[in-house]
């Protein structure tokens, strides 16, 4: 991979963020713009938009139109700007809890629409933000401030969520397996249609210390183990598979975005029209 | 182009109206009884190369419709009781983050799901305060199909002007009631744009100020500005430091703004007063029953008169104050257990008397209820 120049993408007056030393935030973000990058997007015509949480702080350093908006709302923002200027590229920056627990619904019907808008999910297993509450990705069992005696909810998979309510590209990988997710980030920024990444990272301040997980190089290479390409995941055993999680191109397929839908239903009605004049 | 006379419903007269105000953008939740707006845009947009989406609950549509003006379009969502409630943290974000949209609300009976076809003004303090934390609200309530049109052709050019959420409070009564109305020609009426930048892009400052009235013009998503927005309290320069010299500053600039323009924004329309000693002080489709309430007591020789208040918030201070150190008495009909009369009363000071008459379970205030008491008070 040549270097970029991703300075550039940055606000670096803005620079230092405000994430704990080690989060895994940054390096999802660098993976953004690197993929911003690779795919070519024109920096003036590219809109990030984000929710609450300590991933919804990413846009405030990158150098584009930027949104914070409300917790769990960012892709409805994004729909409307994307509706409004269908020439804007949209990138939606959430977090598990933002995105899969109070913006759900959001996320489900984006994921319908097929709306032009890659989203990258900052899954970090936990509510890093408000001090480690759990998320609904947080695995059965786990600690959290507000499960103390171990998590008896049932953990979300959120790219298969995504697949299910009809995204047409979906993919998943890691803060360790960072190529790995700057090439998925790119070819959904590159797709006709909504996509989906869930980049998943770790938060060694709330959950690592909470789970005695360790400290960041400890919750990668646990990434590292138990993340695994989707070929290779077919072939572990049932039982590892119970454990295991795929990682790479989940979904990809065609089908029509919907706002040229609607450009082309404004052409048959407006058609429509003049021949009734 | 010339004025067209058209049979309208109050709910269709909000679309024809935004349609002249130059409308682009439409996102909304179903509820009774506001649908016909929705329906009404979803016909209506495409045809002129607008867009309309039905998105998956009221805060995804609040939203939608400020990432709508974000992106540079006059933009619209519209509502009832529930659907507003749910509407009010983004509205709160909106008015922020200071989006120009306008956002309908046809209340109806609550709390709750309560009466959904029966009228209602329950939601007046709901339209002032619903969102958490102090914020201006500007809301306007038409009392008629034509008061619609032109109420919402006011609602968008004001929320350009202040560069914020306007709300636009109707009743079932307004919404669903036909009549006949002059639907004025498109070049007749002033429409008001935001202001946009001066195309300077290098240190654009998007909250900077630069005239009197404290409001910062706008860009479009997509001009090359790269700007930040948040709701979080921010500076000039859009991005937050958590000081409250900054939280301080920003709050006063949000109300100055609606302050500055208040004489401009604040509509009230007044009859008879000349010599009146009682007056009826009513808004909505009360306002209606109150007119003709008062020009059937004066037909009987009544010394009454008749205060409409357009513009709900912010509360007309002035004109109050003035009608009650003109007149005895206030009578001021609503359809709720009673809720604009405190702030009519604060405002009269003491200068008259101020009475309240109030039906709150889906029933209607009629003429011959408002004279009623109009011929006790005498
Ligand atoms: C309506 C609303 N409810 C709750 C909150 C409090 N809150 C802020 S961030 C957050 C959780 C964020 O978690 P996640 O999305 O996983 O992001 P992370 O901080 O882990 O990156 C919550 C509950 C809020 N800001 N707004
Ligand atoms: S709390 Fe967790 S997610 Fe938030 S900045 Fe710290 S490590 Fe990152």
């Amino acid at each position: 991979m040549a270097n970029p120049d991703i300075n550039k993408y940055y606000r670096r007056n803005k620079l230092p963020h405000i994430w704990c030393p080690g989060c895994g935030h940054g390096i999802i973000t660098g993976a953004i713009v690197r993929a911003i990058d690779q795919a070519g997007l024109d920096q003036d015509k590219t809109v990030v938009i984000s929710g609450i949480g300590c991933s919804g702080r990413a846009p405030g350093y990158l150098k584009f139109d930027t949104l914070h908006t409300t917790h769990g709302r960012a892709l409805a923002f994004a729909t409307g700007v994307k509706m409004a200027n269908p020439e804007l590229n949209l990138i939606v920056i959430t977090g598990d809890g933002d995105g899969a627990a109070i913006g759900g619904n959001h996320l489900i019907h984006a994921c319908r629409r097929n709306i032009n808008i890659t989203t990258v999910m900052y899954n970090n297993s936990i509510y890093g933000m408000t001090s480690g509450q759990f998320s609904p990705t947080t695995p059965t069992g786990s600690l959290a401030t507000t499960a103390p005696y171990g998590n008896i909810d049932t953990q979300f998979d959120v790219s298969n969520l995504a697949m299910a309510a009809g995204a047409t590209y979906v993919g998943r990988s890691t803060s360790y397996h960072v190529r790995e997710l700057i090439d998925l980030i790119t070819n959904g920024i590159k797709h006709q249609g909504f996509s989906f990444i869930e980049a998943v990272t770790h938060c060694h301040t709330q959950f690592g210390r909470k789970n005695d997980l360790g400290g960041p190089m400890e919750m990668m290479e646990w990434q590292k183990e138990n993340y695994i390409p989707v070929k290779a995941w077919a072939k572990l055993s049932a039982a590892e598979k119970e454990v295991k999680k795929t990682r790479g191109l989940l979904k990809e397929e065609e089908r029509e975005e919907y706002t040229d839908k609607y450009l082309a239903l404004i052409k048959q009605v407006q058609a429509g029209e003049e021949k009734n004049g | 182009m010339k004025t067209e006379k058209v049979l309208l419903q109050g709910n269709e007269a909000v679309v024809e109206g935004a349609l002249l105000a130059g409308v682009r953008f439409f996102a909304g939740y179903p509820i009774t009884p506001s649908s016909e707006i929705a329906e009404g845009f979803s016909r209506r947009l495409p045809l002129v190369g607008g867009k309309f989406i039905q998105m998956e609950d009221e805060l995804g549509a609040m939203a939608a419709t400020i990432g709508g003006s974000l992106a540079g379009l006059k933009s619209i969502t519209a509502t009832s009781g529930p659907g507003f409630s749910l509407k009010q943290e983004n509205l709160g974000f909106g008015i922020m983050i200071e989006a120009p949209c306008v956002v309908v609300n046809v209340s109806r009976t609550g709390p709750s799901t309560g009466l959904p076809t029966s009228p209602s003004q329950g939601d007046i303090m709901q339209t002032r305060w619903g969102t958490h934390g102090d914020h201006p609200a500007v809301v306007l309530a038409p009392s008629t199909v034509s008061n619609t049109v032109d109420l919402t052709i006011k609602a968008f050019n004001f929320s350009e002007m202040l560069r914020t959420p306007v709300i636009l409070m109707l009743d079932e009564v307004v919404g669903h009631m036909r009549e006949n109305v002059l639907l004025p020609a498109a070049d007749a009426i002033e429409i008001i744009d935001r202001k946009r930048p001066d195309g300077n892009k290098a240190n654009f400052k998007p909250y900077e100020v630069k005239g009197h009235d404290h409001v910062p013009p706008m860009p479009d998503y997509g001009q090359g500005y790269h700007y930040h927005t948040t709701g979080l309290y921010h500076d000039e320069t859009g991005f937050p430091r958590g000081k409250s010299e900054d939280a301080e500053k920003l709050m006063l600039r949000l109300m100055h703004k609606v302050d500055y323009y208040r004489d401009e924004i604040t509509l009230v329309e007044k009859k008879y007063l000349s010599d009146a000693k009682i007056a009826v002080l009513a808004y909505g489709s009360v306002a209606r029953s109150a007119e003709s309430a008062v020009e059937m007591a004066r037909n009987n020789g009544i010394k009454v008169g008749f205060m409409q208040i357009k513009t709900v918030w912010p509360f007309p201070e002035k004109e109050v104050a003035e009608l009650a150190q003109k007149v005895d008495k206030i009578i001021v009909p609503e359809l709720n257990y009673g809720q604009y009369v405190r702030e009519v009363t604060r405002a009269a000071g003491g200068m008259a008397e101020v009475i309240p008459l109030n039906r709150f379970a889906g029933q209607l205030i009629s003429p011959a209820t408002i004279k009623e008491m109009i011929e006790e008070e005498d």
